[in-house]
């Protein structure tokens, strides 16, 4: 684990908790995840919840065929993942307007506000357009009060307007990741 | 290059679906799929033509959502390829009413019969099991194709595995319908669900 930094640690209780409440609230059964540290609390939950059923991945692209396998088995799911792993979803993203099921993802952003890993920029930088070009919206959080307000609206035209939505989670919210002191 | 054994494409999966009852079944891009409407169209066929490497997570996600219903995967050695890593996800998930039948040509006969790496490194039996799903099956008679066939409605024993080496035979193609929203609403109706 690494540190995270003190804005962050101020946060860290209650944003995760509110993405977890709407997810319940919507019905969310199934959850892909790949691991990422600022999605750590919320897996958590998703984990220990009886109604969610999380579901670890080896690659991200796995999330999006496994939610379309939900969908027609009669379930609403949720992607999560990191920026990285946007890009390893991108053909898998076809079968979204093909099939026409309900898709969320939360995304927790690095590559931005203050990355210290030059490597996580590129990634980070094209998330939004790859997902644009893709044809998923795009709405971002980034600060702790305005996550309950844009969970709801994008799980709202997720799952009832069938609008491909991704959240980006902002690293200002989740908080830079430190190496060094 | 002449193997002893290799079974037809057409046979294993019209024996796979020939007695299916409540089986969902899903097809895999490619040949796979033409196979499945070839053995007769049905509500309950999700046909791929596009998104290569996800049939067997789509059968993941089906299988987690009506773990009463029998999921049948079928694909081929390309597309299994291309999503090696969804066994190691469904070995932890273990879903017990999942099942993934392969159709081994070791080429990609869609695309000019290229060999594939089941041709000469990979053994998909080996790496299913060593991804935590013990019941994977090497698969070469008809008479195994039917024990796994009745194998597949038994789902509190999966997730189970099958490849079956099958030969390169050039086929009539049986196109199923193309139209993906359609495919997937039908399924959900005649799984009880109302559209949106």
């Amino acid at each position: 684990m690494h540190a995270r930094t003190d804005a962050a640690d101020e946060t860290a209780a209650s944003w995760p908790d509110d993405i977890f409440a709407t997810l319940q609230r919507f019905d969310v059964r199934q959850v892909p995840y790949v691991p990422d540290a600022g999605h750590s609390r919320l897996i958590e939950r998703v984990l220990a919840s009886s109604t969610m059923r999380g579901v670890s991945l080896t690659t991200e692209e796995e999330g999006v065929a496994l939610l379309a396998g939900a969908w027609a088995g009669g379930q609403r799911g949720v992607l999560l993942m990191q920026s990285s792993g946007v890009g390893n979803c991108i053909n898998m993203l076809s079968l979204i307007p093909i099939l026409r099921f309900p898709f969320l993802t939360l995304v927790t952003m690095r590559g931005e506000w203050g990355e210290f890993n030059p490597w996580q920029v590129p990634m980070g930088s094209t998330t939004q357009g790859v997902f644009e070009l893709s044809g998923v919206q795009v709405l971002r959080a980034s600060l702790a009060a305005e996550v309950p307000a844009v969970l709801g609206a994008a799980a709202s035209q997720a799952y009832y307007a069938l609008t491909p939505t991704a959240v980006l989670l902002s690293q200002r919210l989740i908080g830079a990741k430190v190496f060094t002191k | 290059m002449s193997k002893a054994n290799l079974l037809d494409r057409r046979q294993i999966v019209s024996t796979l679906l020939a007695n299916r009852k409540d089986v969902v079944a899903i097809g895999g891009l490619g040949a796979s799929t033409n196979d499945m409407c070839a053995a007769g169209d049905h509500a309950r066929n999700f046909y791929l033509w596009g998104g290569m490497g996800g049939a067997a997570m789509i059968g993941l996600g089906l299988a987690l959502a009506q773990p009463k219903l029998p999921v049948l995967v079928i694909t081929g050695d390309g597309e299994m390829l291309m999503g090696l890593g969804s066994f190691a996800t469904i070995g932890l998930q273990k879903p017990a009413n999942l099942s993934i039948a392969v159709l081994d040509n070791e080429a990609y006969g869609e695309t000019g019969g290229q060999t594939s790496h089941t041709s000469a490194a990979v053994d998909l039996v080996g790496v299913a099991k060593a991804c935590g799903i013990p019941d994977s099956r090497a698969i070469s008679t008809m008479a195994e194709v039917e024990a796994f066939a009745k194998a597949v409605h038994d789902v509190q024993a999966g997730p189970r595995f099958a490849n079956m080496k099958i030969d390169n035979a050039a086929l009539e193609r049986i196109l199923p319908t193309r139209d993906g929203t359609y495919i997937v609403n039908r399924l959900r109706g005649d799984l009880g669900f109302a559209p949106i």
